[in-house]
Order: structure tokens, then C-alpha cells, then sequence
């Protein structure tokens, strides 16, 4: 899979990313999040901190919240991964966006692609999250303009719209 | 932010793996990764070749038997978490786990990563410690068993061998009604244990007959609270055994100060958790 380009190694990396298979050939070196940004051109991904710490970047891998800049592009080959731009339908937005919206769960906005993705994760796991539950499972995701308290109602709020949907 | 360039071998079993090893100074594993890459963005580590274990399928999966779970060590924090049993028979995993880095962290980080990492701030290194386990390793020259007493050598070094991957963790299951218990002061920022405690005490005919206390994060490595470990022997475990414990913790150890943390301060929180500890096992 690897050939030679120059004195650059590059290694073909297939994934399916939001449903639709893509190819590119990368160095191994590449994160994943640049992968998604510059070979793919999802930009909804942010970079943030860029050393493993503020959560901008998680999307999930194989239904796993991972944090992008701390994946290779090529630990990946073959793994199924969601991005923001992945959960609307249309124009009809995900009932975790629509929360976030509703319950005034971002403010600059930058976080808020990392904090639906990890709060996905957390509410694929656990329908109805605690407080105290919410804070821990979301503390990967830093913001700096909430104070955090709009994102925990926002989780709160789409936890409760999810569960309606669920049992309709 | 970008590693230097390396090349990367996905490593098909653990034989593949090891011959990949044998004779390449450069090379270095890459288990979860939440340790070496982020290391690897900062250039702190450089390696010419990545052997990723990430599909090496025979090195994932808990099982419990005879007394003894094993544990592969590609396996998560949370698999290991939510495995069959592994709550109820390791309540002390539990604590641990949950308090370890961030929801990534858990979903990625592996057990055999962390205890080969050796980080001085690791939770998992004292729980394992503290429990008696033992490691599998496979390196050229075959198969070995490392205890976790010489397993872990200094800051970040064990003694494995350049070529040699840890396969499988085992961990005797505590003996009924052993009381374990793992608490931390977490860095606020990082979530590394600025001093960890991790306990598992035996009692036999009213009295304690037999004490395992670990502290990570003060010192280079994860290391015996020797003094408090005699000092609980013979007794009953009441309050001025443990503060008994407790101000016996810290002797004997070579504590570690920083900017964030120091050694005064560890020495404190060493004293202070390994009450709490003790009497949150009591409690639990």
C-alpha cells in the first residue's frame, strides 16, 4: 500500500466518513484531523489546541469519541467515521444541533463541533445523563466562552428530545 | 502541529510486530497512542518507524478464571471497564479507570500502553501494582513473565527489553472481602495524578493480615508506602490504625516537588489520600 513520492512515504488510507467512502494517500505522519480538513475538505472539524487537550477536534471513530489530532490517518484505514457535517439531514438539523441552538449552548461557536461529537458519544452510551455525569464525560471538551453551564442544559435538552424521538 | 516523518508498519500479529522491533533502535510501538503521539507533536519523541499494534486482534480481550483475569493488552480502558465481571471483581479498576485522562483517553488508551509508557503520573501502573500482577512478554528470545515489582525500572522506563511487547496483563483476583480503593489528587488541567493511592488491604480474624499500598505521581515510579504497609499489619482496622497508616505513608519515599506540586504538598496529599482511601473501601 505504501509507495514513494520523492523521499516521502506515502500510505493509502480508505475510510467511510459521514456514509461516503474516500481514499488518499497520505504520510504516515498526517493526523487524522488534518486528513478530514485538508485531504477532504471538511473544515467543521476544528483544531484548537492542537496538543490533545481541548476536544475542538472529536469526531467518532467506529461510534468511538476520539479526539483527531491524537489519530494517524492511517491507524484509521478502514474505520467508518462521523463528522459534524454528517449529523443534519438537509436542512433539518440533529436534535443535539437543535439543543445546542435552543438552549443557547455555544457562544463563539469554535468548541461547538467537538462538544456535539463527544455529546453524541455520551448519549449513544447513556440516554439520560446526570449532571454530574455530563460534566465528566465532556470534560475532554473545553470551552472558554459558556462557563459550561448552556452545555450542560443543551445536553440535558437534547437528551430529552432524543428519548422522545426513540419512542415515538 | 506534525510529527517528523517516520515510516509505519501495521502490525499483522505479534510476532510481525517483534521482528519489526528486533534490530531497529529507531522503531517504537504505538498502542492507544494518547501518550506517544501527543509526545510525537511536540518532537519529544522521534521515532524512525511506528509498529502500530491497533489490529493485532490476539492482543484484545479480559477474561477471568481460575482467580486471575487476563487482560490483552491492546485492550481499552473501557473495554476493560464494562468487560464481564471485571466491575465486581475489581471495584479498585473501576475507581481508576474512571478518573484516568478524559472520555478519548478511556475510549483509546490501552492497559498494556500505559504500563508500558510507565508514566510517573499514571493511575493504571499503582492499580496494577498494587493487585500483584504480572505481565506476559514476547521478544525475540521468546516468552517471559515480568512481575510488576520489576517491571517498572525508573521515570518512564521499565525493563523491557528494545524488542520485547508486553502481550497479556494478569491480575489475581482479590480474595474475598479485600478492601481496594484508589484515590487521586488529578492536575487540573492534565488529569494526571498529581499524587495517586492506591490500597488493597486483607483481613483475617478481625485484624489485617495483609497491606498493599501504592503511590503513583509523587515519585519516579509507582512505589510501595512501605512504613504504612507494617504499620497496619496485626491491627484492627479502626481510626487510629489509619491515621496511623496515614502518617506513615509517605516515609521512606523519595517524593517529588514541581512547579505545580511540592514536595511538602505530595507529601500531604500522600498522607491525606491514603485516608481516604482506606476508608472509602471501608465504606464502599
Amino acid at each position: 500500500m505504501a509507495d514513494t513520492v520523492g523521499e516521502v512515504v506515502q500510505t493509502k488510507v480508505t475510510v467511510t466518513v459521514n456514509g461516503k467512502q474516500q481514499s488518499a494517500r497520505v504520510e504516515p505522519r498526517m493526523l487524522l484531523v488534518h486528513f478530514l480538513r485538508d485531504e477532504l475538505g471538511l473544515t467543521g472539524t476544528h483544531v484548537g489546541c492542537d496538543t490533545s487537550q481541548c476536544g475542538a477536534c472529536v469526531v467518532t471513530v467506529d461510534g468511538l469519541t476520539t479526539k483527531s489530532c491524537t489519530k494517524l490517518a492511517v491507524q484509521v484505514d478502514g474505520s467508518s467515521i462521523e463528522t459534524i457535517e454528517g449529523l443534519a439531514d438537509g436542512s433539518e438539523f440533529h436534535p443535539i444541533q437543535d439543543a445546542f441552538w435552543e438552549k443557547h449552548g455555544l457562544q463563539c461557536g469554535y468548541c461547538t463541533p467537538g462538544m456535539i461529537m463527544s455529546t453524541k458519544a455520551l448519549l449513544e452510551r447513556n440516554a439520560d445523563p446526570t449532571e454530574e455525569e455530563i460534566r465528566h464525560e465532556l470534560e475532554g471538551n473545553m470551552c472558554r466562552c459558556t462557563g459550561y453551564q448552556n452545555i450542560v442544559r443543551s445536553v440535558q435538552h437534547a437528551a430529552e428530545k432524543m428519548r422522545e424521538q426513540g419512542a415515538d | 502541529m506534525f510529527p517528523t516523518s517516520f515510516a509505519y508498519h501495521q502490525a499483522t500479529s505479534v510476532a510481525d510486530a517483534v521482528a519489526a522491533l528486533a534490530g531497529n533502535p529507531e522503531a517504537k510501538v504505538l498502542a492507544g497512542g494518547h501518550s506517544l503521539i501527543p509526545a510525537m507533536k511536540l518532537r519529544l519523541a522521534t521515532p524512525g518507524l511506528l509498529i502500530d499494534l491497533g489490529r493485532v486482534s490476539e492482543l484484545k480481550g479480559v477474561s477471568i478464571e481460575n482467580g486471575v483475569a487476563t487482560i490483552g493488552a491492546m485492550t481499552t480502558y473501557d473495554e476493560l471497564r464494562f468487560a464481564d465481571g471485571v466491575a465486581a471483581a475489581f471495584p479498585i479498576v473501576s475507581d481508576a479507570i474512571n478518573v484516568i485522562g478524559d472520555q478519548q483517553v478511556r475510549a483509546h488508551g490501552t492497559i498494556g500502553g500505559a504500563l508500558a509508557h510507565n508514566d510517573p503520573a499514571a493511575d493504571m501502573t499503582a492499580v496494577f501494582l498494587v493487585l500483584g500482577g504480572s505481565v506476559q512478554v514476547t521478544g525475540s528470545s521468546g516468552e517471559r513473565t515480568v512481575s510488576g515489582e520489576d517491571l517498572f525500572v525508573d521515570l518512564w522506563t521499565t525493563s523491557l527489553e528494545p524488542d520485547e511487547v508486553i502481550t497479556r496483563i494478569l491480575i489475581p483476583v482479590p480474595a474475598e472481602g479485600t478492601l481496594t480503593a484508589y484515590k487521586k489528587h488529578a492536575h487540573p488541567a492534565s488529569g494526571y495524578a498529581v499524587v495517586g493511592v492506591a490500597i488493597a488491604i486483607e483481613r483475617a480474624n478481625g485484624v489485617v493480615s495483609g497491606a498493599s499500598i501504592v503511590v503513583t505521581g509523587a515519585t519516579s515510579k509507582p512505589t510501595h508506602a512501605a512504613a504504612a504497609e507494617a504499620a497496619l499489619i496485626g491491627k484492627k482496622l479502626d481510626d487510629e490504625a489509619i491515621g496511623g497508616a496515614a502518617s506513615a505513608a509517605a516515609v521512606g519515599l523519595e517524593v517529588n516537588g514541581d512547579t505545580y506540586a511540592s514536595e511538602a504538598y505530595r507529601i500531604q496529599l500522600i498522607k491525606v489520600l491514603t485516608k481516604r482511601a482506606i476508608e472509602f473501601a471501608i465504606n464502599r
